[in-house]
């Protein structure tokens, strides 16, 4: 409930630009373009030769529009001693994100509907241990993981980064179905076990059907952090098998050779097309269920 | 719930459903407890141990600590995360809180505002580093951009100079983060009770006062949760780093998680590593787990 609100609810309806009005809109548009200019400078950057760049202003829109950086950086730039460009990393990056997103989305939803409807002794210590998980610097785990990866013979390895993942993502799916299903009436749970549905019936028929909202967002979040991640990435799987954050890295800090800024800005633009894709499409559920309190803290 | 079954009639069935629930919790509470915890506890040992390019586990009691609190470059660190860290907050906090206030006045499309103020939180921290780190090129980006427009004696060269680099990651940052914030204090305007307001406004007090001294007092719990969420990505920066500066120029951007970074995998010395990865931990556990106890305490009012 915002004062603007009340007090047009309560004064008359007509719409009257004031100066206030004006120099509010002003601002939110002064906030727009600076929110919007990274991306628009990377954007035209990535379709303007090289020479173009180098007397250009950065501002300007390309004079000679060319398709040339995107395919260097999708098919032959050099990333190390490799020139296939960043599209088998962009594959590493999806081998990784899918099963790390289905399963951990899995565990969470499990563990929030018996953290809420069969609870038991000692429910609230085993959900804080799990929470805490959220929060560690995972500068704690590095060295250890490095070790239990390499006897299970996962380093380098996309399954090993998918191991990582869902281990270290079960604490926030846990928390977006616990705190979901905590909000789901419990009568509905009691009368189907008065029916005598059972364990898994009462999670697959009654509850998971009214989850969709709560899937969405934690759909968004674990594929927006296993997408981006970059710290597991450089550490576990630093070579053919580094997702597309560390090839980013590695392109664009490479210091070999003249910067082709144009190709940088392109290699980017491919890492965050699929994330942006997905917030733009679907950023709205993620909002919504932001704003309806399930994802608190 | 689980304790409604009939303590006679005990059937196979009955004891199943009576231990299903804990033996689908049972995974992941093995992997949270092997590979949090277990590995919190191995971390800890490594940092009393010897242990430099490989791991030895011979008690070296506080020999680690003692080389980590007298290295130079871990001072920059921690110097760096503190600049950083509170400018990184406070500024986020006041962007996100003013944001959200201009979004809440019935505005005309507030929807594409909000995803336009909150897409940058969709990108990877490398990709704002790659983007930021090019924007702020002291030869080609915002600074010839001046120059070109006519601005000569314009001049913006911190991404190089040691001592104004980590403003530069602060800027990227906030231009990440802010989004995100907007979004938190939004739903916490939404929240808000409109009765006061009404009655303030039928006494005529003017809508900066009614912010000032009803509406934001009552978004205490949001700052709260803002804070805590900012201050604990804060502690984690590692990638923009990384992207941005890679640290320098020098070590003039070093973080704990750089420098916790570079002395694991570049310096092989796990030891020295491993004590900064646990100053880490007990910084942030510091601040999360008295904000996590009362959070999951409230339920009971």
């Amino acid at each position: 409930m915002s004062v603007a609100t009340s007090a047009r609810a309560a004064s008359s309806p007509g719409r009257r630009i004031t100066l206030g009005r004006a120099i509010l809109y002003a601002l939110l548009l002064f906030f727009a373009v600076l929110y919007l200019l990274p991306l628009y400078v990377m954007l035209t950057t990535s379709f303007k030769p090289l020479a173009e760049i180098h007397q250009g202003n950065m501002l300007a829109l390309p004079e000679q529009w060319t398709f040339a950086p995107w395919r260097e950086a999708w098919g032959s730039a050099c990333i190390g001693l490799e020139c296939s460009g960043v599209h088998g990393y962009f594959f590493n990056s999806i081998k990784i994100v899918v099963p790390a997103v289905l399963i951990s989305g899995l565990l969470g939803a499990f563990n929030g509907y018996v953290l809420t409807k069969w609870k038991f002794r000692g429910h609230k210590i085993v959900f804080g241990l799990i929470l805490f998980s959220c929060f560690i610097p995972f500068q704690i785990i590095l060295l250890p993981m490095a070790r239990v990866l390499g006897i299970l013979h996962l380093a380098n390895s996309t399954s090993g980064l998918v191991l990582v993942h869902i281990v270290y993502g079960i604490g926030f799916t846990t928390l977006f179905f616990r705190n979901y299903y905590a909000n789901f009436p419990d009568e509905l749970v009691r009368a189907a076990q008065l029916d005598g549905a059972g364990f898994f019936t009462i999670f697959f028929r009654i509850l998971l059907p009214a989850s969709v909202p709560i899937i969405v967002v934690t759909i968004i979040w674990q594929f927006t952090n296993v997408w981006n991640d970059f710290l597991f990435g450089v550490s576990f799987a630093s070579g053919d098998s580094a997702p597309i954050t560390v090839a980013l890295n590695n392109l664009v800090n490479s210091s070999t050779g003249v910067k082709a800024y144009n190709v940088n800005m392109a290699a980017a633009m491919v890492a965050a097309v699929p994330t942006l894709l997905v917030y733009i499409l679907a950023g709205k559920y993620f909002l919504r269920g932001l704003m309806s309190g399930s994802v608190k803290g | 719930m689980s304790d409604t079954a009939s303590p006679h009639g005990k059937g196979v069935r009955e004891r199943l459903q009576h231990w299903l629930p804990k033996l689908v919790l049972s995974p992941s509470c093995v992997l949270i407890l092997f590979f949090v915890y277990g590995f919190i506890a191995w971390t800890s040992y490594i940092s009393f141990s010897d242990s430099g390019m490989m791991p030895d586990y011979a008690w070296a009691g506080l020999r680690q600590w003692s080389r980590l609190w007298s290295s130079w470059t871990w001072g920059i660190a921690l110097h760096n995360i503190w600049v950083f860290g509170l400018l990184y907050i406070v500024s986020c906090t006041v962007l996100g809180l003013l944001l959200a206030i201009l979004l809440d006045q019935r505005i005309r499309a507030e929807g594409a505002l909000r995803t336009i103020y909150l897409y940058p939180m969709a990108l990877s921290f490398i990709v704002t580093g790659t983007a930021w780190q090019w924007f702020l090129n002291p030869g080609l980006g915002l600074e010839k951009t001046m120059h070109d427009l006519g601005w000569e004696s314009f001049s913006f060269n911190w991404l190089i100079d040691a001592n104004m680099a980590i403003y530069t990651v602060v800027i990227a940052a906030v231009w990440q983060a802010t989004g995100f914030v907007m979004a938190m204090f939004l739903a916490g305007l939404r929240g808000i009770d409109g009765e006061m307001i009404k009655a303030a406004q039928i006494d005529g007090a003017p809508a900066w006062k009614i912010y000032a001294r009803i509406i934001i007092p009552q978004l205490r719990p949001v700052f709260l949760s803002a804070i805590v969420v900012l201050a604990h990505l804060a502690i984690k920066s590692f990638d923009l780093i990384v992207a941005m500066t890679g640290g320098g120029p020098g070590n003039a951007t070093a973080v704990p998680a750089t420098f916790m970074y570079s002395y694991a995998f570049s310096r092989n010395e796990m030891g020295i590593a491993a004590a900064s990865a646990v100053f880490m931990l007990a910084v942030i556990a510091a601040l999360i787990i008295p904000y996590l106890y009362s959070e999951l305490r409230e339920p009971r009012s």
